[in-house]
C-alpha cells in the first residue's frame, strides 16, 4: 500500500488560525462596543449599523460573483468593514449615505484591489473619506448621546429619501430644549469654540448629552481581549497612542493656553477607535516589528498635527490612511536582519575577517589598481 | 451595403467604439477630466474638439504631399491652431458664460493629442474623404465619452442634467463629484464597465480582452 504524497508549496505546518476565524473573533470583539454605540444612540444607531453593514455584505457579494476577486462574505470582513464604518460615522447619518458609504468601502477600498488581502488602504477609511469629501455637512451633524425617547424615535436626519437632503436635526433639538451646539463633537467643542470637555467624561462617554462615539473605555478593553489572543498587534496601538500622546504633551509644555492637555487629545475624537482597530488592518499595516513601531508612530504625529494645524477637527481618518500608503515604504526600510549575516556584516565593518592563506595584497603583488567596471554585474570578458 | 460603403463605416465606427479615444486609447484626459463637470460643458467640449479634428485632419490630408517630412509637426499645430482660434471666438460669441467655464482648456485644444495623433497616424497618409470620416468617427467617440462623463457627474453633483432639475429642490449634491477626484472615480467607473461588459461577451476570452484594453 502506498501513501499519497501531496505535493505543495510553504508553508507545510497549518495551524488554527484561518482568516475567517481571526475576523470572527474581531466581530464578536466589536459587538459589546456595538451594543454600547447602541444604547447610547437608540434606534438611529442600530439602524445604522445595519444599514452600513448591509451594503458592505452586498457589495461584496456582487463583486464575488462577478469579478474574479478573492473572498467571500464568509470570511466575515465586509462584516468588520461594515461595523467600523458605522461606528466611525455620526449616529445620525442618513441611512441612504451609510449605504453608500458602505458601498465605495468595499467596492472602491477592496475589490478593485482584488479582494481581502490585496487593499492598500483600510476599507472602512476609504468609504469615509468618500462619504466624507460628498456631504460633508450630514458627517459633520452629530447629536447628543442619552437623549430621552432615543429607542422609540429615529434621529430626524437618519430617515432621508435616497438622494434627497436630510432633516436639519437643529429644530428637533431645540423641541427637547437643547441648542444646536449641544451635537458639536469634544473636538469641534475645542476647536471652535474652545471648551475642553473633562477626562473621565471623554474615557467612558457616559456623561450625558456629549455627542461621542463608542467609548475609548470599552474600546480599550475590547482591543486588549484581541491583543492577548494575539489577533491583533500591540505595537501599534501602542505606538500610535505614544507618538500621539508624547506630540501634545511636548506641544502642550511649550503653549499650555494654546493646546490642549494631551490626555483630551488621546481619547477625544476616534483616535482611540482608529488606533485599535483600523490602523491595525492586517493588510494594511506593516508585518516587520520595527516597522509596526515607525508606522504607528507616523499615524499618532499625523493626527496630531492635522488636529491642531489643519481646517479639520478630526484627522485620525487621513493620518491612518497616509500611514496606509507609507506602508511599503515603511516595511522596505525595516527589513529585520536574517540570522547569521548580522554577525559577519560587523566582522566586515571591523575588518577582522580572516584572509585565505593565499591571499596576495595588491602592492605585493604589484599590479596596478584593477579597471572601474560600470556594469557591476556584467560578467568580465576574457580573452 | 456596398463593400466601399462597408469600409467607410468601419472607419467611421473605429472612433466611436474599436478605438475610442476615451474609453480605449485613454487619450486626451486633461480636458476630459477638468471640463465635465456639467453635461452641456462636456458636449460643446466634444463638438468643440470635433469640430477641429475634422477640419484639420481635411487639411492635413490635402496638404499631405506638400508639407515637407522635417517640419510637418509644427505645420500640423498651426493648422490645428488655428482652427482652435476660430472655434475660441465662435464660442465667445455665442456663449460668454460657456466661455468662461471652459476657460482655458478651449485654447488647450491645440495640444490634445488626439488631434494631433490623428493627423500624423491617419490624415498624413489618407486621402480627404476617409481622412475626414476617420475623424468624424473620433470627434464623435471623444463627445461620446466626455458625454457620458459629464452626464453621471451632473446628476450627482448637482441633480441636473442639461441644467433641467430631476430631483426638485432638496436634491443632496455629492459635492466630491464637481471636484477632480469625482471625475477620477466616474472615469474608472466607465472603464470598468466597459471592461466587464467585453469580457462577458459570448466568446470573449481573456487573452482578447487584455489586448484591446
Amino acid at each position: 500500500m502506498t501513501a499519497t504524497i501531496e505535493i505543495r508549496t510553504a508553508p507545510h505546518i497549518r495551524g488554527p488560525r484561518t482568516v475567517e476565524r481571526i475576523m470572527r473573533q474581531v466581530v464578536l470583539s466589536l459587538a459589546p462596543i456595538c451594543a454600547f454605540f447602541v444604547y447610547q444612540y437608540g434606534l438611529s444607531a442600530a439602524a445604522s449599523l445595519l444599514a452600513v453593514t448591509l451594503a458592505c455584505l452586498g457589495t461584496e457579494r456582487l463583486f464575488a460573483r462577478t469579478g474574479s476577486q478573492s473572498g467571500d462574505i464568509s470570511d466575515w470582513s465586509a462584516t468588520i468593514t461594515g461595523i467600523l464604518l458605522a461606528l466611525s460615522l455620526p449616529p445620525g447619518f442618513p441611512l441612504w449615505m451609510g449605504a453608500v458609504a458602505g458601498f465605495v468601502a468595499v467596492a472602491l477600498g477592496k475589490a478593485l484591489f482584488g479582494g481581502i488581502g490585496f487593499n492598500v488602504f483600510n476599507p472602512a477609511l476609504v468609504g469615509r473619506a468618500f462619504v466624507q469629501a460628498a456631504f460633508p455637512v450630514s458627517i459633520a451633524a452629530y447629536t447628543p448621546s442619552f437623549l430621552p425617547g432615543r429607542f422609540t424615535e429615529f434621529i430626524p436626519s437618519s430617515l432621508a429619501w435616497p438622494l434627497m437632503m436630510p432633516a436639519d436635526n437643529a429644530a428637533w433639538l431645540h423641541a427637547m430644549h437643547l441648542d444646536a451646539l449641544a451635537g458639536a463633537t469634544p473636538l469641534a467643542k475645542w476647536k471652535f469654540d474652545g471648551v475642553l470637555a473633562g477626562a473621565g467624561e471623554l474615557l467612558t462617554s457616559l456623561s450625558g448629552h456629549m455627542a461621542v462615539g463608542p467609548s475609548p473605555l470599552l474600546i480599550l478593553v475590547c482591543g486588549a481581549y484581541l491583543a492577548l489572543r494575539r489577533y491583533l498587534d500591540w505595537r501599534i496601538p501602542a505606538a500610535i497612542l505614544g507618538s500621539a500622546g508624547l506630540t501634545a504633551w511636548i506641544l502642550f509644555g511649550f503653549d499650555a493656553v494654546r493646546y490642549p492637555n494631551p490626555f483630551f487629545m488621546l481619547f477625544s475624537g476616534g483616535l482611540i477607535l482608529g488606533a485599535v482597530y483600523m490602523a491595525t488592518d492586517m493588510a494594511t499595516s506593516p508585518v516587520t516589528p520595527r516597522g509596526m513601531w515607525v508606522y504607528g508612530a507616523l499615524i499618532g504625529l499625523l493626527t496630531v498635527v492635522i488636529r491642531y494645524y489643519s481646517g479639520l477637527p478630526e484627522g485620525v481618518m487621513y493620518a491612518i490612511l497616509i500611514g496606509n500608503a507609507a506602508t511599503p515604504l515603511i516595511e522596505r526600510i525595516t527589513q529585520p536582519t536574517p540570522f547569521g549575516v548580522g554577525e559577519a556584516r560587523k566582522a566586515r565593518r571591523a575588518g577582522t575577517y580572516p584572509l585565505h592563506p593565499s591571499y596576495i595584497s595588491r602592492e605585493e603583488a604589484g599590479a596596478s589598481a584593477p579597471k572601474k567596471r560600470i556594469f557591476r554585474n556584467k560578467p568580465k570578458r576574457t580573452p | 451595403m456596398t463593400p466601399a460603403q462597408a469600409k467607410n463605416w468601419d472607419e467611421f465606427m473605429e472612433g466611436i467604439w474599436r478605438q475610442n479615444p476615451v474609453f480605449v486609447m485613454v487619450l486626451g484626459m486633461c480636458p476630459t477630466l477638468a471640463v465635465t463637470v456639467s453635461a452641456v460643458n462636456a458636449l460643446s467640449m466634444g463638438l468643440a474638439t470635433t469640430f477641429v479634428l475634422i477640419a484639420s485632419c481635411f487639411l492635413v490630408s490635402v496638404m499631405r504631399n506638400v508639407i515637407p517630412k522635417e517640419v510637418r509637426i509644427a505645420t500640423y499645430i498651426v493648422i490645428i491652431a488655428t482652427f482652435v482660434t476660430v472655434v475660441d471666438y465662435v464660442i465667445q460669441a455665442v456663449s460668454l458664460a460657456l466661455y468662461d467655464a471652459l476657460g482655458a482648456f478651449i485654447q488647450l485644444i491645440v495640444v490634445n493629442c488626439i488631434i494631433l495623433g490623428r493627423a500624423e497616424a491617419h490624415a498624413s497618409r489618407a486621402a480627404p474623404v476617409p481622412a475626414m470620416i476617420n475623424a468624424t468617427g473620433m470627434g464623435a467617440g471623444f463627445t461620446i465619452g466626455l458625454l457620458a462623463l459629464g452626464v453621471v457627474r451632473e446628476i450627482l453633483g448637482a441633480g441636473t442634467l442639461f441644467g433641467i432639475s430631476l430631483f426638485g429642490a432638496s436634491f443632496q449634491p455629492w459635492v466630491i463629484m464637481v471636484l477632480p477626484p469625482g471625475g477620477f472615480f466616474v472615469l474608472g467607473a466607465w472603464l470598468l464597465v466597459f471592461a466587464w461588459w467585453e469580457r462577458r461577451k459570448p466568446g470573449a476570452d481573456v487573452a482578447e480582452v487584455t489586448q484591446h484594453a
